[in-house]
């Protein structure tokens, strides 16, 4: 319940966090804190430096930018699964958001924490995969996109280097595109046994183009490729067959809920139900 | 609400506030935040103490070094076993002809046998720093081997717990009527079921606290602690520590829900108090949510094997039973004669002619089990009510039908059953069939066999338990069976309550107060009730066992009786007239037939304590005390109905629809009835689906916080449907027989019991629990893999094969 | 490092100087006195240390002192304004929403939010918005009912202000 000691910075600036960030092995970043400050309760995480993001102003945005709706990392969960922004132009990050956790979690927990802390059954990454959105790092060294294909290195594992801040995530629109994120709840932790985001394009029944992310099955989210090469400009009939491909190549982890079977399993039931809901969704 | 099944003439089920939905008086404070659970006391020089635990099952303490934690600034002390050689044992209430009974030291002394068991504790000036410092305790610990499996922990080759005792057998027990052999050479059929109830952890909201100050110039020691049984804390306390009871105090403040887990004497009950005798300071002690899961008591974890002979059209003939209990490494309070309740209530609510049943408790490496909500009866009624199922489907009998057919009727009762016990009262067949009403049972089934036919698996579960409360006479119960109550009515009129009862949630605050204010024909605002203070209560035995109205309430009742008589003397002293002829009533006491000789109540009462004019022999005052003995336990029942969906491709179960017909007699206040069995069917549904302590070979709690061991959430407990029916008990005055576990009792094999029917198509006749997703998806892809499937259901077999491969 | 924080707390202003890993839980239950507010876990889960932060409902346990310093918390304590009981704890005492009432003030804080954002919650949206509470006492069914009451006496109450306003 209590965390050991920490230093403790709450810079002002992004630029200020930056340079502290560089200046300390050390030192963890806090955002919303809520993957972070379990984990030290528990000392399975003991910083010596907690750089607090909390005073650095304007990075909360949720924001048009044309082709691609651009999210400042300390948007809260809560901020986007109520953005209407998001809703009406690109639901799919929304969709997962109102999945995270609880109100109160939703209230303080962040799109940045969330991303860099890749949790093998965080919700975000699979809509994050699935939309081909883009996460912007910052460090002394400027700014650098990082695609989301090649951001979740592995557990808790990412591309971010040492010395970069998450700072914005870009989600392309998705107008036109039905848009689904499935979720078979952890009962106790809340967190995706498994999660699956679909975004289906096209039309009387054909499917143009899809994209499925899917999260909790294995130590990273990934993309369903052999689903999505299955099913493109096919008819919605060929879903079922398809979505068998769910968990192909895939090394599933198990625990004492869930064994990697049958998350496997259920990555397969769920990607086709999450198919055929986007295809409807779509529709309507 | 249905009627009365039988009445005892002396139940007064409704009065100007009896039998009324009441608010509770407890609320105002408790929605403001304002009162005080235990973490919530402040003393002046309050130090901290945190426990170092065992990361092992099962080791050899090499050596502690606490040196270094010792040397940390803001450290008072760090104590080990070595210290502590004044400390009496933890202790076990339980007495039995075989049964062998560990020593249990409060610390660990030379060997480590669960993970957590407490090695050494750490007090510092705050909760941080003795944190800290307990990380820089360093235990060196040589493993032993592990026993975890109960059946393994039988066999010969096993490594032992105790050496001592040559075997992991903790005790067997039997219990026999009738004549088992005959009934199997009669019986038609013999249906067998292997069933487990897994460990479940209670998970009060509220973690265990004790905050413990020493007065040594006043030689008084006085304990705030979150327990259901202040007074019985006090003596095993007294005797550990080496004090005279008169010296201890115990106080339950506010206690956040118990369930059982604080019905006992822990290891950190006893060191908190030794700790402030020994610093002259007030020490607390508060145990974090991973604690609470893996050192405060565990609930079930029994094997069953249960065997059911029985003639073809459903006569039941006899029930064969053999009980392993996992004990976990050391007995607490009550460890052993938790499965005893299970043989004593296996038997149901069914005539059964011959009985055997053997119990054998078992040492393992874990925590000890002990009494959770319900205690081995909810064993039992798993036991029974999954094979009374069982056997309805081998027989090819509608599950409602075979039961009924199979209860005592009415006229029955007393009825005396194979277990030996005596039910005291019931109506059986009217709850079951009020709950069928309820449910729509014949419209469920029709639904059911249409939704085979489309792949769709729906199911319902139907469950008739009884259960034993009110517990319970003397002579069947370990620590005294009794209850007491002081009654005093103040010279302002106004009317103090004291109850030994201890309640922490169940609101008796509010029903006692209604029930003396019918009694006294007064407001129930005008009554206080007061509990869990050992130096202003008389001495009591607690709240557990669904006794505290039952056993607790009928001590008040009698206690107020007594006052009525002093009341009626006085009154007819004054009034001049026949003690007889007084009535008491809306707040006057006055003469049967003569409107004009009568008091103001608070006239009457000033009256005995000014005793200016009272008659010869009148005690000035107005108290009585009261020691309720109970003749019998109370047998509350009912009928719960379940209707659920099974998914076949992910073995998701959706309840669709949840009818509870409870049958607790008399009822005192509806709401709060309502209310605790609606929290017991939310636990008793949680542990058939989600909740199960978790140890990995080597001994290590894997369910060990809250984000593994799922207690449900809003979303998981459907809405309830609920009913009652009255049968009054003869055992007590109000007629009233306890509800505090019912719904947990009920709900467990019905929800069970509806996904195995869901799945009955499949030849699935039984999952263990909890029905995780997982565990429904295996037994569905195994059922179908079996060949040949049963010849109904081939085509929807093969059907949703196809989809799940 | 020491910490000099400041915050509002039920209108009251608290000074301290505090340790940066010092939760806001125990800031609210040492530090200020106010024991309303409960702890039940370490992981976030189960909502007893519920307070509303700038108005909104954040599990206190997982919130550093120092992260609230400058802002203004409400605890159970603070949530009626007056002797009498906010309508959420007046529907919670009338429906019998709360048997031990260890989880309570964080069960009305988070209804609080809830129905901050959805004045009239439907069973399963209350269910699910409280999902971040845990109660082991009442199966959830009466707290339930004193949702939907507190979301109707909240409702009359306005639109009652709302006609005195025209």
């Amino acid at each position: 319940m209590i965390p050991a000691s920490f230093d403790y910075e709450s810079p002002k600036t992004l630029n200020e966090a930056i340079t502290l960030l560089a200046s300390r092995e050390d030192a963890k970043l806090l955002a919303g804190g809520h993957s972070l400050l379990p984990a030290m309760k528990l000392r399975l995480a003991s910083p010596a430096l907690l750089i607090d993001l909390g005073r650095i102003g304007g990075l909360d945005y949720i924001r048009d930018s044309g082709e691609t709706i651009s999210i400042g990392a300390l948007a809260t969960h809560a901020a986007v699964a109520a953005s209407r922004l998001l809703l009406a132009s690109s639901p799919l990050l929304a969709q997962a958001a109102c999945n995270i956790g609880d109100i109160q979690v939703r209230n303080r927990g962040t799109i940045g924490g969330s991303l860099a802390q890749a949790h093998p059954s965080a919700d975000y990454p699979a809509a994050i995969l699935a939309l081909d959105a883009n996460i912007v790092a910052t460090s002394q060294s400027g700014e650098r996109v990082i695609p989301a294909h090649s951001f979740f290195t592995g557990m808790f594992t990412t591309a971010l280097r040492p010395d970069e801040i998450i700072t914005e995530i870009r989600v392309p629109k998705t107008a036109g595109s039905g848009t689904v994120y499935k979720k078979f709840h952890h009962p106790a932790s809340g967190y995706a046994v498994v999660g699956v985001a679909a975004v289906v394009r096209g039309a009387t029944g054909k499917i143009d183009d899809v994209a499925i992310g899917i999260t909790g099955v294995a130590e990273v989210a990934y993309r369903a490729t052999a689903v999505e090469d299955a099913l493109r400009g096919k008819p919605a009939s060929a879903i079922a067959e398809a979505a068998k491909h769910a968990a192909d190549k895939v090394e599933a982890l198990g625990d004492n809920y869930a064994s990697g079977d049958y998350r496997r399993h259920l990555a397969q039931v769920y990607t086709r139900r999450a198919l055929q809901e986007a295809l409807s969704s779509k529709r309507k | 609400m249905a009627s009365n099944g039988k009445n005892n003439g002396k139940a007064k089920a409704n009065g100007q506030w009896v039998g009324k939905r009441f608010k509770r008086k407890e609320d105002p404070r408790l929605v403001r935040g304002i009162s005080h659970y235990t973490d919530d006391i402040k003393l002046p020089r309050l130090v901290h103490c945190v426990f170092v635990r065992s990361p092992h099952a099962h080791a050899r303490i090499a050596s502690i070094n606490t040196e270094a934690a010792r040397s940390q600034p803001g450290v008072l002390t760090v104590i080990t076993s070595a210290d502590i050689e004044g400390l009496g044992m933890i202790p076990c209430a339980m007495q039995m002809p075989d049964l062998k009974i560990p020593a249990h030291p409060a610390l660990a002394k030379g060997r480590v046998r669960y993970v957590g068991e407490p090695v050494a504790v750490v007090v510092a000036e705050d909760a941080y720093t003795a944190r800290d410092a307990a990380e820089m305790v360093a235990v060196d610990y040589e493993p032993l081997p592990v026993v975890l499996d109960i059946e393994k922990a039988l066999q010969k080759e096993s490594a032992l717990i105790y050496q001592d005792f040559g075997t992991n057998k903790a005790f067997t027990h039997a219990m026999k009527s009738g004549d088992i052999e005959a009934a199997y050479k009669k019986a038609d059929r013999v249906v067998k079921v292997r069933l487990i109830n897994q460990r479940v952890a209670p998970t009060a909201m509220e973690p265990r606290s004790v905050v413990a100050e020493y007065l040594p110039g006043e030689n008084r020691l006085t304990i705030w602690a979150s327990t259901q049984i202040p007074h019985l804390l006090r003596t095993q306390v007294a005797i550990m520590v080496g004090l005279p009871e008169p010296a201890v105090r115990v106080i339950a403040p506010e206690v956040g829900g118990g369930f059982g887990s604080k019905l006992n004497v822990y290891a950190e009950d006893g060191v908190v108090p030794w700790l402030s005798m020994k610093l002259a300071r007030p020490v607390k002690w508060t145990e974090t949510r991973r604690e609470s899961l893996m050192v405060t008591i565990h609930g079930r974890d029994t094997i069953n094997y249960l065997e059911l002979a029985l003639k073809k059209d459903g006569t039941i003939l006899g029930l064969r039973a053999k009980v392993l209990a996992d004990m976990g490494a050391y007995h607490q309070l009550l460890t052993p004669l938790i499965p005893q309740l299970t043989a004593l209530m296996l038997p149901g609510c069914y005539k059964i002619p011959a009985f055997d049943c053997e119990i054998v408790g078992v040492f393992t490496n874990k925590m000890s089990t002990d009494a959770y909500r319900g205690a081995g009866r909810p064993e039992a009624a798993y036991d029974i009510e999954r094979i009374m199922d069982c056997a309805a489907r081998e027989l090819n009998l509608d599950a409602a039908k075979f039961r009924s057919k199979n209860f005592p009727q009415p006229r029955e009762f007393p009825f005396t059953t194979a277990a030996g016990l005596l039910y005291d009262s019931a109506n059986y067949q009217q709850s079951l069939k009020r709950a069928l009403q309820l449910a729509g049972y014949d419209k469920l089934r029709a639904r059911q066999k249409a939704g085979w036919k489309q792949g769709k698996y729906y199911g319902v579960g139907v469950s008739t338990y009884v259960e034993i409360c009110a517990i319970g006479p003397s002579a069947a119960t370990p620590a005294g069976g009794w209850e007491s109550a002081t009654v005093r009515i103040e010279p302002t009129g106004k009317v103090t309550v004291l109850t030994g009862a201890s309640p922490h949630g169940q609101g008796q605050e509010t029903t006692f107060a209604q029930l003396v204010a019918d009694q006294l024909g007064i407001n129930p605002d005008d009554i206080t009730i007061i509990h869990g203070d050992t130096l202003a209560v008389p001495y009591g035995i607690g709240t557990f066992g669904s006794r505290g109205t039952a056993v607790g309430g009928t001590a008040v009742y009698y206690a107020v009786e007594k006052l009525k008589i002093k009341i009626a003397a006085l009154a007819a002293h004054l009034l001049g007239a026949k003690p007889a002829d007084i009535v008491i009533a809306h707040g006057r006491v006055g003469v049967k037939g003569n409107a004009k000789k009568s008091m103001p109540w608070g006239e009457i009462i000033l009256a005995a304590y000014t005793a200016r004019s009272i008659p010869a022999g009148f005690e000035p005052g107005m108290e009585a005390t009261h020691f309720f003995e109970p003749s019998n336990f109370t047998f509350p029942f009912g009928t719960h109905i379940c209707a659920v969906e099974v998914d076949p491709e992910t073995g998701e179960i959706k309840i669709e629809k949840y009818v509870a017909v409870d049958d607790c007699g008399n009822v005192i206040n509806p709401m709060l009835v309502d209310g605790q069995v609606q929290g017991g069917i939310a636990q008793g549904l949680s542990q058939a689906l989600y909740e199960e302590m978790v140890y990995n070979e080597d001994g290590q709690p894997i369910t060990g916080s809250l984000m593994d061991y799922a207690v449900p959430k809003a979303a998981h407990i459907p809405e309830f449907i609920l009913d009652r029916t009255v049968t009054p008990t003869p055992v007590n005055p109000m007629g009233v027989k306890g509800v505090g576990e019912a719904g947990t009792i009920a709900s467990t094999p019905c929800m069970v019991n509806a996904v195995c029917d869901a799945l009955s198509p499949l030849g699935i006749t039984n999952i263990d629990m909890p029905l995780k997703p997982e565990r429904v998806w295996r037994a569905i892809a195994a059922a179908q893999a079996a060949v040949p499937p049963p010849a109904a259901t081939t085509a929807k077999s093969a059907r949703t094969a196809r989809r799940t491969a | 490092m020491k910490k000099n924080v400041r915050i509002v707390i039920n209108g009251a202003e608290h000074r301290a100087e505090v340790e940066p890993r010092l939760l806001l839980v125990h800031f609210l239950r040492e530090v200020a006195g106010l024991t309303g507010t409960h702890i039940g876990c370490e992981t976030s889960l189960c909502g007893a240390c519920t307070v509303l932060l700038d108005g909104m409902a954040v599990k206190s346990c997982t919130v550093l002192a120092v992260q609230a310093d400058g802002r203004s918390i409400t605890t159970i304590e603070g949530l009626a304004a007056s002797e009498n009981l906010h309508p959420i704890q007046e529907a919670f005492w009338e429906e019998h929403g709360l048997q031990c009432g260890y989880c309570t003030p964080g069960m009305i804080l988070c209804a609080h939010d809830l129905l901050q954002q959805n004045a009239s919650p439907s069973e399963q949206e209350i269910r699910d918005g409280i999902g971040g509470n845990l109660c082991r006492c009442t199966g959830y069914q009466h707290i339930v009912n004193a949702v939907k009451a507190a979301s109707r006496k909240m409702n009359q109450r306005q639109r009652a202000a709302a006609r005195a306003a025209d």
